[in-house]
């Protein structure tokens, strides 16, 4: 069989958008999500929560619960002592956390117990039974009250002391003398509040141990399945080869799905004791009060400056309240996450940051919320930073960005809190957003509207991120590198089955990861199948979260496939009777020098390698890699909301929103375009409606969707997209990840638009989330004062 | 979450639907569009030991005019409201409240009747019925009676509707000429409880008075609030700028709501007024009566 057509490099070539090959399942309502496992014979396991943020446990009375026809077993704290399962470490090893309440209770919907019964419906009503008395202690609600140490929370540590840890980095002194001697310099506290991912389908697990092989089967909804199965071994004994994770479809999980939750280890536990399946799957309320929040940071920015708006210095100090336990999934070497890109895109001369994190009476956690850990936060404090100076020097915040930004030729980049830059070019990014949106038209129309009282708002935010966590020199969690991997089979007949660490959650792995190894090899995207998820198939990867998936994995699928195609030119070779030397590869097929004409496709290539090989090569056709990237990527981007505020309600109208991402080399332009949307509609609801919020006395006050604001699309805003390109020099194809950063960059731009808009009132800042009785008090007071 | 246990009758007729509320009483509720009552039962708010389910009774479903009212069955859905042309030709405070309650899911299920029968402190049909002087009508066991929406709302989810009573229709007068009304709510997101609402009805004489006015606020008291004080000063006035910002601070003093995390005290109270003058204003435009923001 002779190909005469040439191979059509569009076929095969990256940047298309091909429609995602996960969506018919998804779109039939066919996909397999933990809630549609069952198995025979299974058991559920319901939790029974504290209803006080923090108390002396007394008594448990199990009595009333079990006598509850089909209540199997209730379990407490005590009973996991036993098995010494009450605590259990938190990711990065520097705390544990209780997986049922021993001794005191530490926050509102604390796990107390676990009852085990033969349906969904008693387990739950039993609960209700499971009579605990407490003894109510006074809770600490903030951690500005928990630094005091008056009430200690922890009393199982050996420090008696709230204060959990100080991390700094840069040079303190002359930070601050920079900002002493700045012609111009800015203070402000801004508060990241507490939210929560929130993911659609919230957490849940099927334990199935199987008495005859002595393997444990997990079901479970997780983002990281190889970590957690190694987490499992290391506190149970359990060897690492009779544990089976299996992470199926999951409906979102934007960071809430890295930790280990006590619900997790419950039904695990129950089922290696009982021998039979069970089940646990949260509630939404359960979800919103018990599992990983997001940012909880107190930030005090300063920043100096000179008279004509170039920026001296940033000095950036935070309080973080991270709950009752010290469950933040970083980075071992990160406890306060990548908060060091809070220099942003501008040339600081001179940066110090620190901070010290608390416990609380509150719900532990501070995951990545959409946002390469910490990132978020940072460039929130940037970006808000940047404006207040713009109106303190009375200059237009895209002047002063433009002024400061690190120019082109300055890459890579070594910023002063110690990240190399990979690339970028800020300058034109933002000209481009400008030029878009019709920023000085706006600025005239604003002009005119202050003539008149009206109150309209433009808001830049010019963000960098760091991603794709990360090389092996910097980068662990529990010990293990943060490398990922790929592994490809090509088959006969020229499809194949790859094979990655991460696991999508939404974010289209199945297209794009066979999209990336398409272009290597020269072989239909739709014809190549992904599967991740399943430790017993898929090689040893650390997950997806922190958009480090196409920054890691990706590399790796490049990686192995570049393994591929130089086995494959080998068996070019022997097909076309020519020297290895002389094989090209172009056009997705080889041909020997000199004769593109006769040119060999991958698809009879890998037949060949099945059917033919290479007198000097193994039969078969594939590569595995695992890939440890020599830097994060730096993903950036410039984002302008223009918005109406009403005075007389407080209502802010987001007129406009323009987003213009750089993250490299695009691989789907209509996934990335997905992704924007998505973590633009987060963060609108962030800047404007979302805040796990508590009362004096410790109740959370957010328990469900009706006080958790999640946004439809009848007051999401319309969002206009657009991109340039600045491949990673050092990535296999210069990508960078891009799901993280609107939501990562795009809050400040709501924020900076409201305040512009508050601008003649004098306001400077409000904290999130922008409620209308915020704006409407502020104008209020301003109107008043 | 999942409810508590329960009864379930599905009546064929509405003198079915009667013996059941006759038989079981007190612990019987009945079940139109479900919107309210089942998201409690799941959260075991409300734990009924009967549902007497309603959505069978097709001839509850309907919107007609009779004897210069509009009737609006226990049946009829939300969404009905908001495509009918009779509404948006006719009935333009309904055609406003129809389009702004709960969201166009809610829509497709809830019912108006169910709605004024829930009697949620947040809720949007009793403000509208207030300022529209609707009637109810009752039928229990002895026979049917008609009270006016004044009489109906008793206090927070109670209504004048009792024990083995089932309310088959609301009746809306149908506007004289001359008449238009306005429906204004904040929310903190499509879908949400009002934050604030109001409801606004004028009617005015051949020389540009108002001839009668009515004027209702939500989520400012146990119930839909009439602000009498502000029909009062309106009835014979010429429309001003004055004039309106008097009603809303009507309102704002009659407002006496609860602070939770939709707003404190003070903004609700500010809202109601702000409202309630915004929907003077958009009533008077559509009598084209311009100029008093």
């Amino acid at each position: 069989m002779s190909t005469t057509a040439e191979p059509t490099p569009d076929k095969y070539s990256l940047g298309q958008s091909m429609k995602r090959k996960e969506d018919p399942r998804f779109i039939r309502g066919a996909g397999n999500f933990l809630d549609d496992i069952v198995l025979p014979g299974m058991l559920w396991l319901s939790i029974v929560h504290s209803p006080y943020p923090h108390a002396r446990l007394v008594k448990i009375d199990k009595t009333a619960a079990l006598a509850v026809p089909g209540v199997v077993a209730v379990l407490t704290g005590e009973d996991l002592a036993a098995h010494n399962l009450a605590w259990i470490p938190t990711f990065h090893g520097y705390d544990k956390q209780m997986i049922l309440a021993v001794g005191k209770v530490l926050f509102q919907y604390q796990e107390v117990a676990g009852v085990i019964a033969t349906s969904r419906e008693i387990a739950q009503d039993a609960a209700e039974l499971v009579d605990v008395e407490y003894e109510p202690l006074d809770p600490v609600v903030n951690p500005f009250q928990s630094r005091e140490d008056k009430i200690i929370l922890r009393d199982d540590r050996e420090n008696k002391t709230n204060h959990i840890y100080h991390w700094e980095v840069g040079k303190r002194d002359a930070t601050d003398a920079a900002i002493a001697a700045s012609d111009v310099s800015i203070k402000e506290r801004v508060v990241f509040q507490r939210c929560h991912p929130a993911p659609l389908e919230p957490c849940g697990i099927v334990a199935d141990m199987d008495a005859a092989t002595g393997r444990l089967t997990l079901y479970l909804t997780s983002q990281a399945p190889h970590a957690h199965r190694t987490v499992v071994s290391l506190v149970t004994g359990i060897p690492e080869d009779k544990i089976h994770v299996i992470s199926p479809d999951l409906g979102g999980g934007f960071g809430n799905k890295v930790p280990v939750y006590p619900g997790y280890v419950v039904a695990a536990a129950a089922s290696v004791v009982i021998g039979v399946p069970v089940k646990w799957i949260e509630t939404r309320t359960e979800n919103l009060t018990t599992t990983g929040f997001a940012r909880d940071y107190h930030m005090d920015v300063e920043i100096g400056a000179t008279k004509d708006g170039k920026v001296t210095a940033l000095k950036v100090t935070t309080v973080a309240d991270h709950g009752a336990f010290d469950a933040a999934a970083d980075p071992t070497k990160y406890p306060a996450g990548l908060f060091g890109i809070v220099t942003g895109s501008y040339d600081f001369a001179n940066a110090f940051t620190e901070l010290d994190a608390y416990f609380t009476n509150k719900a532990p956690g501070g995951v990545a919320y959409r946002c390469s850990f910490r990132v978020t936060e940072a460039s929130f404090a940037i970006e808000r930073g940047m404006e207040i100076l713009a109106r303190k020097l009375n200059m237009d915040p895209a002047e002063l960005r433009l002024k400061n930004f690190v120019k082109k030729e300055q890459f890579p980049y070594p910023s002063p809190l110690g990240f190399v830059y990979d690339s970028g070019d800020y300058h034109l990014t933002l000209r481009k957003a400008l030029d878009m949106i019709g920023y000085d038209e706006l600025r005239k129309e604003q002009a005119e509207k202050r003539k008149r009282g009206e109150l309209m708002g433009i808001g830049i935010s010019t963000f960098t991120e760091a991603v794709g966590a990360g090389p092996s020199k910097h980068f662990d969690i529990m010990g293990i590198k943060m490398f990922d991997s790929a592994e490809i089979r090509v088959h006969p007949t020229g499809s194949a089955i790859l094979r990655a660490g991460t696991k999508s959650q939404g974010q289209g792995h199945e297209t794009t990861w066979a999209q990336i190894a398409a272009d290597e090899l020269g072989l239909d995207p739709q014809n190549i199948m992904v599967e991740e998820g399943d430790t017993d198939t898929a090689p040893y990867g650390l997950g997806t979260y922190a958009s480090r998936s196409t920054p890691v994995a990706g590399g790796a699928i490049a990686m192995a496939a570049r393994k591929i195609r130089e086995k494959a030119r080998k068996i070019a070779a022997h097909l076309l009777e020519a020297s290895v030397d002389d094989i090209e590869w172009e056009n997705h097929a080889f041909h020997a020098k000199g004769l593109p004409g006769k040119a060999i496709t991958m698809q009879e290539i890998a037949f060949a390698a099945y059917t033919n090989p290479a007198p000097d090569s193994e039969p078969g056709l594939e590569a595995t890699f695992y890939y440890d990237p020599p830097n994060l990527t730096f993903p950036y981007g410039a984002y302008i909301a223009v918005v109406d505020v009403d005075p007389e309600t407080g209502f802010v109208k987001v007129r406009r929103f323009l987003a213009i991402d750089d993250c490299g080399t695009v691989i789907n332009p209509m996934i990335v375009e997905g992704q924007i949307h998505g973590g633009l509609t987060e963060g609108f609801a962030i800047a404007f409606m979302q805040e796990i919020a508590f009362d004096e006395s410790g109740n959370n006050l957010n328990t469900n969707f009706t006080e958790y604001l999640v946004p439809t699309s009848l007051e999401t805003p319309h969002w206009e997209t657009s991109s340039t390109c600045t491949p990673s020099p050092h990535h296999p194809i210069g990508a960078k990840g891009v799901g993280e950063s609107p939501n990562v960059g795009s809050p400040a731009a709501f924020v900076n638009a409201v305040m512009d808009a508050l601008a003649p009132l004098g306001v400077t800042h409000i904290d999130m989330p922008l409620t209308r009785e915020k704006v409407w008090r502020a104008c209020r007071e301003a109107s008043t004062a | 979450m999942f409810p508590a246990p329960f009864d379930y009758h599905r009546p064929g007729s509405v003198d079915e639907a009667l013996a059941l509320l006759t038989r079981y009483g007190a612990d019987a509720r009945v079940l139109a569009g479900g919107q309210s009552l089942i998201p409690a039962m799941r959260f075991r708010l409300a734990r009924p030991a009967v549902l007497v389910d309603i959505n069978a009774l097709s001839e509850l479903s309907y919107l007609r005019e009779v004897d210069g009212m509009l009737a609006i069955g226990a049946m009829t859905r939300d969404a009905a409201l908001e495509t009918s042309a009779l509404i948006t030709s006719k009935y333009p405070l309904l055609a406003d409240t129809s389009a702004l309650v709960a969201d166009p899911v809610v829509r497709q299920s809830g019912t108006v009747v169910g709605s004024l029968c829930h009697n949620d402190p947040a809720g949007d049909w009793g403000v509208t019925a207030l300022a529209g002087r609707a009637q109810i009508v009752i039928r229990g066991a002895t026979g049917t009676r008609t009270v006016t929406i004044d009489d109906f709302l008793v206090d927070s989810f109670t209504t004048a509707v009792g024990d083995g009573e089932l309310a088959l229709e609301v009746r809306f007068p149908t506007p004289p000429p001359r008449t238009a009304g306005s429906y204004q709510k904040i929310e903190r997101k499509v879908g949400d409880f009002a934050t604030a609402a109001a409801a606004a009805r004028i009617t005015l004489d051949a020389n540009g008075a108002i001839a009668d006015a009515g004027i209702a606020i939500g989520a400012a008291g146990p119930h839909a609030l009439r602000v009498r004080d502000a029909e009062l000063l309106l009835n014979g006035a010429k429309p001003t700028k004055e004039l309106i910002r008097a009603a809303g601070d009507a309102a704002r003093k009659l407002a006496d709501p609860a602070a939770d995390n939709r707003g404190s005290v003070e903004y609700k109270k500010d809202m109601a007024g702000v409202l309630v003058a915004r929907g003077l204003i958009a009533a008077l435009a559509r009598l084209g009566v311009e100029g008093l923001r």
